[in-house]
């Protein structure tokens, strides 16, 4: 499974891990892999920790995240990037406006 | 689409009467329609009048054998998928494997066996139609793909019109893109403005396709717009921004750097949002300083928390700014590498004719992926002597009869609004209701941009243009200017223009007060008019441009007259 979902009890977290390139193809599953969740977490992780490549459809599907998780209140942090990964998002400056850890 | 249960027309080619009469029966009882023909020639005229579905063949005919039939049959059917089981007392594996050579898509062995007849001719069936829909898809694909062609024609023509409208042909200016790059996201826009400075954009949308162009209109429009009116790149970037977002859905974007050339100050002001890294290429020491992304892209921030804070570097004559897409550094070889920014540096360390930088750049990308690419966009701009570049003249719309020739007009600009607002673009457009000045349009804004940055900067902020003397002390300057406007609680800006008929012809007298600490007057004037030092060089070009410049109140008030002759 390239997109894995781990709530954690009593759903305040969501952990959504990423193997394989992110790009559009993961677009549907990544979606669903928070739209539906009720109660809605309060906190998001978006594990990079296997993901070998990012593209700039990947980088719109993070603010469609964001947008969800409330748009500049959202608590979303994005962890264990490669150096690969982590040279788009510094580039496209998303350290601005997430939590890369 | 077929019902499954559909009868079909079945063609019998079988010499044997009896043959012949027992299998028309007993394809008649599974549902089927029955043609017959005797030998293969007749069946190839059967075939040719009433378009059989399927056929049945004996290899051994008089006239014309099986075999022969088969081809010709399958010739004229084209594409159309008539399967054709041949009928055959043969055994050997040569002359079985000889029925499908010639083109049968089955054999049935003699004598008959009602049930695998009825079985094959279902599967051929099957077969038949999975054959028609492909061809069915196939020539709808076609259809939608030779429509959407012709979308992307009318589009590019269409955007062609409003993204060209700039000077791309500039004699400075060297870009790479492909016809198409629009529907890659790529965009490349450049205009002068009317202080003869030029602005860049080169963009990238998310993703490929209609939705990566759409963007584009709006944002082309905005660049172009603002930039003929006289702003300024940061009001430019506030609406550009400001536009995408509201307009674009949230997973879209567009990644841009934008640069502001100015000849006359010799510098570039830039802005990167997500764009990879530009490079400011020096002539004199071979140094490419690089060009970062600071910003997130255009689209993503709401206006409240957008940055629109830049970036100036000082330029000297020739020396040039590279700009490039991601698809040049994303490039992938057959092993997912990337192509990277080191490789790209190696280009550029082994360049040794600037102008074929662009070629090596696209040999290097060809020879390490295998293909070349067609969504890679560069640009080159280079400064020339200001005297060199020539912008367009400015296009009015109006007669010019309306023309308001005797008139004064003051206005005061305080703390709060010295931070935010350039009052540049609107005392122009004022300016350039007058028909006599428009012909001056160029030396207009540009001496009216030196005095209002000269009181604000060098007056109400208190900088001092000494501090431009080299590339440090430059880049410190404009990190103090803006640190300064940030903090700036008092002061004005006064601008008072008058517009006086003069015979024929008319006047202009532009002053311009701050409340800075003034200076020495004599002491400036004292310097040429026309220096290439980096610091000081305001002054020189006002008086250049403007007719009786003086300064007065110790420096803290500016006035320059602009005079036009009658029309003619």
């Amino acid at each position: 499974m390239p997109v894995v979902t781990e709530i954690s009890q009593g759903g305040q977290k969501l952990t959504i891990s990423i193997k394989g390139r992110f790009d559009f193809a993961k677009h549907q599953e990544f979606r669903e892999s928070y739209e539906n969740l009720q109660p809605k977490p309060e906190s998001f992780e978006v594990n990079l920790k296997d993901a070998t490549y990012l593209d700039s459809s990947a980088l719109g599907m993070l603010l469609l995240l964001r947008d969800h998780a409330g748009g500049e209140n959202a608590e979303i942090t994005l962890t264990n990037a490669n150096a690969d990964v982590r040279k788009i998002l510094a580039i496209s400056n998303f350290e601005q406006i997430f939590d890369v850890a | 689409m077929q019902s499954p249960l559909e009868s079909l027309t079945i063609l019998i080619a079988e010499d044997s009467a009896a043959d012949r009469m027992l299998l028309s029966s007993i394809v008649r009882r599974q549902g089927h329609e029955v043609l017959t023909a005797a030998n293969g020639a007749e069946a190839v005229e059967a075939f040719r009048q009433q378009r059989p579905q399927l056929v049945l063949m004996d290899a051994m005919m008089p006239v014309m054998d099986g075999f022969e039939a088969a081809q010709q049959i399958k010739e004229l059917a084209g594409e159309t998928l008539v399967p054709i089981i041949f009928l055959t007392s043969l055994t050997e594996s040569e002359a079985l494997a000889r029925c499908l050579e010639a083109g049968g898509d089955d054999f049935l062995a003699k004598p008959y066996n009602q049930v695998i007849l009825a079985a094959k001719i279902k599967a051929m069936d099957r077969l038949r139609r999975l054959q028609a829909t492909v061809l069915q898809q196939r020539d709808q694909i076609a259809r939608h793909h030779h429509y959407l062609l012709n979308e992307q024609r009318v589009a590019k023509a269409v955007f062609d019109k409003v993204a060209h409208s700039g000077c791309l042909s500039a004699p400075n200016i060297r870009y790479l893109q492909s016809p198409y790059a629009l529907f890659n996201g790529d965009l490349l826009l450049a205009a002068f403005t009317p202080a003869g400075d030029m602005h860049v954009l080169l963009g990238d949308f998310t993703g490929h396709g209609l939705p990566a162009a759409v963007g584009a209109m709006p944002l082309a429009e905005v660049f172009y717009g603002m930039t003929a009116k006289g702003y300024g790149l940061s009001e430019i970037l506030r609406e550009m921004n400001a536009k995408l977002k509201r307009i674009l859905p949230v997973d879209m974007f567009c990644c841009a750097t934008l640069l502001c050339l100015s000849f006359q100050r010799r510098s570039v002001e830039v802005w990167n949002g997500g764009m990879p890294d530009g490079y400011l290429h020096s002539i004199a020491s071979g140094e490419r300083t690089p060009l970062k992304a600071r910003h997130l892209p255009l689209g993503v921030l709401s206006p409240q928390t957008f940055d629109d804070r830049t970036d100036v570097l000082p330029m000297s004559v020739d020396d040039r700014v590279f700009l490039l897409s991601d698809g040049v550094i994303d490039t992938c070889d057959a092993n997912e590498q990337l192509f990277g920014v080191e490789r790209l540096q190696q280009v550029f360390a082994a360049n040794r004719q600037p102008d074929a930088l662009f070629a090596e750049i696209e040999q290097a990308l060809r020879d390490f992926r295998g293909e070349a690419r067609d969504d890679v966009s560069m640009v080159e701009v280079s400064l020339l002597e200001a005297a060199q570049v020539s912008p367009p003249a400015l296009v009015y719309s109006d007669s010019g009869q309306s023309s308001p020739l005797d008139w004064s007009v003051s206005f005061e600009f305080r703390a709060a609004t010295l931070k935010r607002f350039n009052p540049l673009p609107y005392l122009l457009q004022l300016l350039l209701e007058v028909h006599g000045l428009r012909a001056q349009s160029g030396a207009l804004y540009t001496v009216l941009a030196e005095l209002y940055s000269n009181a604000l900067e060098h007056g109400v902020l208190g900088l001092d243009s000494g501090l431009k003397r080299d590339a440090t002390g430059f880049t410190r300057y404009y990190q103090l200017r803006n640190t300064r406007l940030d903090e700036l609680r008092d002061g004005f800006v006064r601008v008072h223009l008058q517009v006086a008929p003069t015979g024929e012809g008319g006047c202009l007298t532009i002053r311009v007060e701050d409340s800075g600490k003034g200076f020495d007057v004599e002491r400036v004037m004292q310097r040429p008019a026309a220096g290439v030092r980096l610091s000081g060089r305001g002054v020189g070009l006002i008086r250049q441009l403007s007719r009786n410049a003086s300064w007065s109140d110790d420096g803290r008030s500016a006035r320059v007259e602009f005079f036009w002759e009658a029309q003619a």
